[in-house]
C-alpha cells in the first residue's frame, strides 16, 4: 500500500528522520494561508500523488509570495498529474503539500528495500542523489553503496557509519546521518514498510541532514497490526475497479485489452492472460477469484469484470481441486441467467467433475462456448470476440 | 523414492481445529498420509477425524514421533507456529498459510540459523498447495487425484498451474515422483534451487519441471544451479509474460521490481541454461513427455 509524500514525513519524523517544516492544503486559499503559517521566504508547491516523476510533470513549483502560491496550488488541484510512473490515465491532485525551501548543498540517494536474494532488509544509498535509482545504476553505479541489516540486531552503528563515511558525509554530520539511517530503518521494520525511499536527502547550508522527498510503501498482508497505517490508504489514488475488488476480497488488475478473465489462482490466472495474447487478444485484467468458487464469488467476478466498459468477451478459466466443476458450473450458470451478458462467454472447466459441470453448462441452454484445454479456451475466445465484433459492425452499418 | 515426504512419514497438523484444516486433514487421511496428531494451544486433549491434539509442537512430537508438519493457522500467528516446528525438532514443515507479513517472514529465517545444519527444519512455502509424492503421501491441500505415480519432479510458486501441470501429465499417462509447492510470497522457506538440488538426488526423479512466475531472483538462481551442476533434463513454464511491471499480481511476489525479474527475461536466462521452456501453459505437459523420451 503507498502513502503520500506528507504522510511518509510525518511518520519518518516521528523516529527522529529530519524534515523541512511543511503542512498539508486542500485548496489554494489554504495553501496561501498555510505557508503564512509556516514562515519563511520562498516555499514549494507539490501535487501529492502517490507517484513519482512530478517535478517533470509540473506537479512540484517554487514559489516566492501568497499570489504564486495560491496560483501554483490552483493550476495542480483537480488536475490528473500525469508522469512516467503514473500511465496515460495519469493521478488525480486533491491535496498539496507546502514546504518551506532549504536551500543545500548535496543530494543523496537513500532507499531501504526487501532484499528478496539475501531475504533481509537491504539499504541502498548513493552519493549521486535526485536522480531515480535505475538512473543512478545506469550512470555511476560505482557510486551505489549496499548493507543488508541483521533483523535479530538491527542496523548497527558501525554500518550506519560506514555508509556515511562510504557517502563522504563530512565528519561533523556522521552522528546526524547515523541517527538518520536508524530512525529509516526503525520506520520500515516497526511499520512492516516494505520500501522507503528518501531521494533526495540533503545537506543543508546550515549543516542539517534532510529528507526533501520521501516515500513508503507497506506490507498489506501486515496492516492488521498498523490501523494508523491502514487510516492512510488514499481510494482516490487507485483505480475504482480495483478498489472495488480489494474491498470484496478479489485479487483484480485492470489492463487495456478487451477479454475479460476469470480464474482459481493467481499463476494459472497470469498463464490464462499469456495464453490469450499468444491467441492473437489482449486480456482486459487479471482475476484471481481463489480457491473456492462460489456461486456468488463467480458472480460478483463477473459483474466486477463486466464493469470494464472495454470488455467485450469473458474467459473463465477454473482448475477445480478442492472445490468442483459441477459447483463452478452451477455458479457460472446462476450468474449469467441473474444478469444476462451481451457478449461472447467461454468457460474451460478441469479438476474433479469435470464431465458434469460441462453437462451443466450444456443444459443450461446459455449459449456458453465450452473449451477442454486452456490454449483452446483462448483461441476460442478470440474467434469468438472477433466475430462478435464484425457482426456489430455489420448490424451498425446496417442500421 | 522420493524427496521430502514419503508413506512412513509421520505428520502433525498445526491449527487441526479450524476449518480449513479439518477438511484437509481428512482429505489426507484418506489419500493414505500419516497423520499422526494436530497442535492447537489450550486444545490438548480433544480428537479431530481420530487424532489427538496437543497443546504444543513438543508434546506432540514426544508422544508421536512426528517429523513433519503442515501450517494452517491464520497469518498474524503463522510465523511463530513455524518457528514453534523448528524448536520441536520438526524435520519438514510446509506452511499453507496465505498473508504472512514479510518481516515475520524475515524472523522465520534467520530464526531457522540457530539449529546446526543437520538438525535444521526444511521449510516449504508459506502460501503454496504443499508437497505430495503420489501414492504414498500427501502434505498438503492438492486434489491428489490428479496425480500419478511416476518420475517427473515438479517445483513450483503456483499452486493452480501445479494441478495444471499435473493433470496434463495424467492426462499423457505420466506420473510424479514428488510436486513441492515453494509458495508466491517474496520470502519464502525453500527456493527453487533448493528443491532442484532434492530432485537432482533423487534416484526415483528422471526429469524435473520448473513452474515459475514474474518476479525475484529465484529462477535466475535456478539457472545458474542447472547450467553449472544438474545431470538431470529440466522443463520450465513462466507465468506473467503479460504482466505489467511494478503491479502484484495476485500472489504477494508476483511482482517486476528489477532488471531480470520479468517473464520474458526469465525466460531468455533459463533458456541460455539450457531449459526447455514450454511456450504456453497449455502444452507443459507435451514438453515434459518429450524431455522423458529423449
Amino acid at each position: 500500500m503507498d502513502i503520500h509524500e506528507y504522510q511518509a514525513k510525518d511518520l519518518l519524523r516521528g523516529f527522529g528522520v529530519g524534515v523541512p517544516d511543511g503542512a498539508l492544503a486542500y485548496s489554494p486559499e489554504q495553501a496561501a494561508y498555510r505557508a503564512r503559517e509556516l514562515g519563511g521566504e520562498r516555499w514549494i508547491v507539490k501535487a501529492q500523488i502517490h507517484a513519482g516523476g512530478r517535478g517533470k510533470a509540473g506537479g512540484v513549483t517554487l514559489c516566492a509570495s501568497d499570489h504564486e502560491i495560491a496560483d501554483a496550488a490552483a493550476a495542480m488541484f483537480g488536475r490528473r498529474l500525469v508522469t512516467h510512473q503514473t500511465g496515460p490515465e495519469g493521478k488525480g491532485v486533491y491535496r498539496v503539500y507546502v514546504e518551506v525551501a532549504v536551500p543545500f548543498e548535496r543530494e543523496i540517494y537513500l532507499g531501504f528495500v526487501l532484499d528478496r536474494t539475501t531475504q533481509r532488509v537491504m539499504i541502498v544509498a548513493s552519493s549521486q542523489g535526485g536522480m531515480e535509482i535505475e538512473e543512478i545504476s545506469a550512470k555511476s553505479p560505482e557510486s551505489i553503496v549496499r548493507s543488508t541489516v541483521e533483523p535479530a540486531v538491527g542496523l548497527r552503528e558501525f554500518q550506519a557509519r560506514e555508509i556515511a563515511f562510504a557517502l563522504g558525509i563530512p565528519g561533523g554530520l556522521t552522528q546526524q546521518m547515523v541517527r538518520t539511517l536508524q530512525g529509516c530503518y526503525r520506520a520500515f521494520r516497526d511499520l512492516d514498510a516494505t520500501m522507503v525511499e528518501i531521494n533526495p536527502l540533503v545537506i543543508t547550508h546550515d549543516n542539517r541532514i534532510l529528507a526533501l522527498d520521501a516515500k513508503m510503501t507497506f506490507d498489506t498482508n501486515a496492516l492488521f497490526r498498523h490501523p494508523q497505517i491502514a487510516e492512510l490508504r488514499d481510494k482516490s489514488q487507485e483505480d475504482p475497479r480495483e478498489s472495488m475488488a480489494a474491498d470484496r476480497g478479489l485479487s483484480y488488475i485492470g489492463l487495456k485489452g478487451n477479454i475479460g478473465c476469470i480464474v482459481n489462482g493467481a499463476g494459472l490466472a497470469m498463464a490464462t492472460m499469456d495464453t490469450i495474447k499468444l491467441a492473437g487478444g489482449e486480456p482486459a485484467n487479471f482475476l484471481d477469484i481463489g480457491g473456492g468458487a462460489t456461486p456468488e464469488r463467480v458472480a460478483k467476478a463477473f459483474r466486477l469484470v463486466t464493469s470494464d466498459k472495454n470488455v467485450q468477451a469473458i474467459l473463465v478459466n477454473i482448475f477445480a481441486g478442492i472445490n468442483r466443476c459441477d459447483w463452478v458450473a452451477d455458479g457460472v450458470v446462476q450468474a449469467l441467467k441473474a444478469e444476462p451478458l451481451d457478449m461472447p462467454v467461454v468457460v474451460r472447466l478441469a479438476g474433479t467433475n469435470v464431465e458434469e459441470g460441462l453437462k451443466i453448462l450444456a443444459r443450461s441452454g446459455l449459449p456458453i462456448i465450452r473449451a477442454t484445454s486452456l490454449m483452446e479456451a483462448a483461441e476460442r475466445a478470440v474467434t469468438a470476440w472477433k466475430n462478435d465484433q464484425s457482426q456489430n459492425t455489420q448490424v451498425r452499418v446496417a442500421v | 523414492m522420493s524427496i521430502l515426504i514419503d508413506g512412513t512419514t509421520k505428520v502433525i497438523v498445526q491449527g487441526i481445529t479450524g476449518r480449513m484444516a479439518q477438511f484437509h486433514t481428512k482429505e489426507m487421511i484418506d489419500y493414505g498420509t500419516s497423520v499422526v496428531g494436530g497442535v492447537v494451544p489450550g486444545k490438548g486433549g480433544e480428537t479431530v477425524h481420530g487424532v489427538p491434539v496437543f497443546n504444543t509442537v513438543k508434546e506432540a512430537v514426544a508422544a508421536t514421533g512426528a517429523e513433519a508438519s503442515l501450517v494452517f493457522v491464520p497469518p498474524p500467528f503463522a510465523a511463530d507456529s513455524i518457528m514453534e516446528a523448528a524448536d520441536g525438532g520438526i524435520r519438514y514443515c510446509v506452511c499453507i498459510t496465505d498473508g504472512i507479513p514479510a518481516q515475520d517472514m524475515i524472523q522465520v529465517k534467520r530464526y531457522m540459523l540457530r539449529y546446526p545444519r543437520e538438525r535444521r527444519m526444511v521449510l516449504t512455502g508459506p502460501n503454496c498447495a504443499g508437497t505430495i509424492s503420489p501414492g504414498k503421501a500427501m502434505l498438503g491441500i492438492m486434489p491428489g487425484h490428479i496425480y500419478l505415480k511416476g518420475h517427473v519432479g515438479v517445483v513450483g510458486r503456483s499452486g493452480t498451474l501445479g494441478y495444471e501441470t499435473a493433470q496434463q501429465l495424467k492426462d499423457l499417462g505420466i506420473g510424479v515422483s514428488t510436486s513441492v509447492g515453494i509458495g508466491g510470497d517474496p520470502i519464502n522457506g525453500s527456493s527453487f534451487r533448493d528443491i532442484l538440488e532434492r530432485f537432482e538426488e533423487d534416484p526415483d526423479t528422471h526429469v524435473v519441471c520448473m513452474i515459475g512466475e514474474i518476479g525475484g531472483p529465484q529462477e535466475a538462481e535456478a539457472a545458474a544451479y542447472i547450467q553449472s551442476t544438474m545431470t538431470k533434463p529440466v522443463v520450465a513454464y513462466i507465468a506473467g509474460l503479460t504482466a505489467p511491471k511494478g503491479r502484484t499480481m495476485g500472489h504477494a511476489g508476483a511482482i517486476i521490481s528489477a532488471f531480470g525479474e520479468s517473464a520474458s527475461e526469465k525466460v531468455e536466462i533459463l533458456s541460455a541454461a539450457g531449459v526447455t521452456v514450454a511456450e504456453n501453459p497449455s502444452v507443459i505437459g507435451a514438453t515434459i513427455a518429450r524431455a522423458l523420451a529423449a
